[in-house]
């Protein structure tokens, strides 16, 4: 589904990924892990296709085509979602109203006509109720004045809305308490499908025991150095990421 | 010869059309004295350091048009708030268009400034209202002293107007150039209420130049909920000199949507002169080109317990400018004012300009009172998060700018108006959205 092949990428001069290769399969969780700073961040905004970030090497395939000269939108046209680690505040513009316009944009980018109201009404009960979200909150201000919680909550929700190809969830589990991660995981679980498939970013082991993946990779200073099943996860929460450091410099 | 010589002399041949024993006319007459002395604003003042009227004053504009008048409805029928009725006071080149208008005596006046002038009965009113919340200001004495016709607005006490009475005034390019001056009187008394549109509109593409005065009293306990669409082609400027005064417990609340004109100038006062009195102001400009807006505000309290709120939003792309000086004044006697004062602007383009200043003079001590200016572009942030849902950069942008005008328009409270507005943004910014905020 997903294949990158050699990506280097600066933002405002900075070289951040520096020759890095990974693919994922259909059905497939992946996570990467790895120190601050290692690039872990600016790989999902790649991905995405955030214009702050160059890519100045290598290349991004998705579904076996190059999408580097893709926009942002025409990206998630294609299916990719990009959960934030910082989601947006956009004061005067509601969650139902932005979910709204997300799926009608996305539908009329692939030649289908507006969702009918009715289906998307119940669409956005389901959804919304998958995630234990209030009523009220979809009449609020989107992230406005959320809490670190209902926005990680109502990102999900809308990758649940916009039933995505390839999610990257970055940094999900930041701020989050233990229930919510709980809320968040099981929500994310309940989308996996054997066609879609999940990245996800994280600093910390504690997310990857809910939504537990099927290759660890182990992100330092822009390239991977290091791939293992899901213990990885578990020997780098306890022995941190100096080794592997030290192991590749041997 | 130069506007203002143009405009003293012509001031002689008005003389002569109007009645010399009118109780105005010595008002009209230290009006023409004071413009004289005065002459028209320049740069050099302060309340005029960002608006030059220069460009606008060097048309050669007819003071008095010829009464050529075949404007039908069908031709102003767009202009007009058309689905819902109301009372419509129509002027075409600065003259009553009776064919077009929809006036009334019954339970309130909404008729003529001609009239009120003139017909003895109204005698006692214009004695009591006329020019008194006006101050002396240069173009404000220069329509008083040509003040003529405009429209005569009363609600009498306790009454609710039972529909929204517009203001119209067009003008049909039958000059070639032409400068008209609408004198409004407008009095809401006790516990009385009313909602009131006004719109300045040319039909063609020759200059115009409107200098409007609007005064308004709003009696105690009284609702006054204005609205002033500004939506002019390029060759039209206007100066609008609104003046407000309030009693006590009453509300007024002047919303200003500013999307088109060459020079637009709002010079808006309020002032409160009892207690518990709340005063809003609110504001969208949306130009481009060289267009310039400029909004003026002053509110006076004067006693204390009062409130005001200000909030004006604006988006300016190409070369356009825009200049937001609002003032709030809070006179020593005046404790436990709110007033609140807020002006926001989005720059599409590096050449667009805008010129925020705010000034609070407060003399009492109990007091809150804030203000907040901003001036940004467009978060590119809030952009990619909006794209990475699958919104294309034209509908995101659109979106953010909607939702930077939506709590202007929350305050709305005709909703053929604000759905009208709601399309005009659209219309702006050249996309048509899914949804109305």
């Amino acid at each position: 589904m997903l294949k990158i092949n050699n990506l280097h990428a600066e933002v405002t001069g900075n070289k951040i990924l520096k020759g890095l290769n990974l693919e994922i399969k259909p059905g497939e969780v992946h996570a990467i892990m790895g120190p601050n700073g290692s690039g872990k961040s600016t790989l999902a905004s790649v991905i995405a296709g955030n214009e702050e970030y160059e890519a100045t090497e290598g290349e991004i395939l998705f579904e076996k085509s190059n999408i580097s000269d893709l926009s942002a939108d025409e990206r998630a046209h294609k299916g990719i979602f990009l959960s934030f680690q910082y989601p947006v505040e956009i004061p005067g513009v509601t969650v139902t109203n932005f979910i709204k316009t997300a799926i009608n944009q996305i539908r009329k980018a692939q030649g289908l006509k507006d969702m009918p109201a009715n289906e998307m009404l119940k669409k956005i009960r389901e959804k919304s109720a998958l995630l234990h979200m209030d009523r009220k909150f979809l009449s609020r201000s989107l992230n406005e004045g959320f809490s670190g919680g209902e926005k990680k909550r109502n990102e999900i929700f809308q990758m649940a809305m916009l039933e995505p190809k390839l999610a990257i969830l970055d940094e999900t589990d930041s701020g989050l308490d233990i229930d919510a991660l709980r809320v968040v995981a099981d929500g994310v679980n309940k989308l996996r499908t054997k066609d879609n498939a999940t990245l996800v970013i994280t600093h910390y082991q504690r997310l990857l025991d809910y939504i537990v993946p099927d290759v660890v990779h182990v992100l330092v200073d822009g390239k991977i150095i290091k791939s293992g099943d899901k213990n990885l996860a578990r020997e780098l929460e306890e022995r941190g990421y100096d080794w592997l450091k030290e192991e590749t410099l041997v | 010869m130069q506007l203002k010589e143009k405009l003293l002399s012509s001031y002689m041949a008005f003389e002569e059309t109007i009645d010399l024993e009118n109780s105005i006319h010595d008002i009209r007459n230290d009006a023409i004295k004071f413009f004289e002395q005065s002459g028209f604003p320049t740069k050099k003042l302060e309340a005029w350091k960002y608006t030059s009227l220069n460009s606008i004053l060097k048309e050669d504009y007819s003071i008095f048009p010829k009464k050529e008048d075949t404007i039908e409805y069908r031709d102003i029928k767009k202009y007009c708030v058309h689905d819902i009725d109301t009372y419509q006071i129509v002027f075409i080149d600065g003259i009553f268009a009776s064919h077009l208008s929809q006036t009334t005596h019954d339970k309130l006046d909404a008729c003529l400034m001609s009239s009120a002038l003139n017909k003895p009965k109204y005698k006692p009113i214009i004695k009591k209202y006329f020019n008194k919340v006006a101050p002396k200001e240069s173009l404000t004495a220069l329509n008083t002293a040509f003040s003529y016709e405009g429209a005569y607005i009363k609600i009498p006490k306790g009454v609710a107007a039972e529909k929204p009475i517009q203001i119209l005034n067009f003008s049909t390019g039958n000059e070639h150039a032409l400068m008209i001056q609408p004198r409004n009187l407008i009095i809401v008394e006790d516990n009385a209420q009313v909602q009131i549109v006004e719109r300045h509109q040319s039909l063609t593409e020759n200059a115009v130049l409107t200098n409007s005065v609007t005064e308004i009293f709003v009696g105690k306990n009284a609702d006054l909920d204005y609205y002033k669409i500004q939506n002019d082609k390029i060759t039209s400027s206007l100066i609008d000199n609104t003046y407000i005064s309030q009693e006590r417990d009453s509300n007024a609340s002047v919303h200003t949507f500013s999307f088109g004109g060459k020079l637009t100038r709002n010079n808006l006062n309020f002032y409160q002169n009892g207690s518990n009195i709340n005063s809003t102001l609110k504001g969208v400009t949306i130009i481009e080109g060289k267009q310039h807006v400029d909004h003026n505000t002053l509110v006076h309290h004067k006693k204390p317990h009062c409130e005001s709120h200000q909030d004006y939003k604006g988006i300016f792309a190409e070369k356009s400018t825009g200049v937001f000086n609002g003032k709030v004044l809070v006179d020593k006697i005046a404790q436990k004012t709110d007033a609140y004062q807020s002006n926001n602007n989005i720059l599409i383009d590096d050449q667009a300009t805008i010129n925020s200043k705010p000034q609070l003079e407060i003399f009492a001590d109990d007091v809150k009172c804030s203000h907040g200016c901003t001036i940004g572009q467009l978060d590119e942030e809030a952009l990619f998060y909006m794209q990475s849902r699958g919104i294309p950069k034209k509908e995101a942008r659109a979106l953010l700018m909607y939702a930077f005008a939506n709590n202007v328009l929350n305050s709305v409270k005709i909703p053929e108006i604000k759905n009208r507005i709601t399309k005009q943004i659209a219309l702006k910014i050249g996309v048509e959205l899914g949804f109305d905020l």
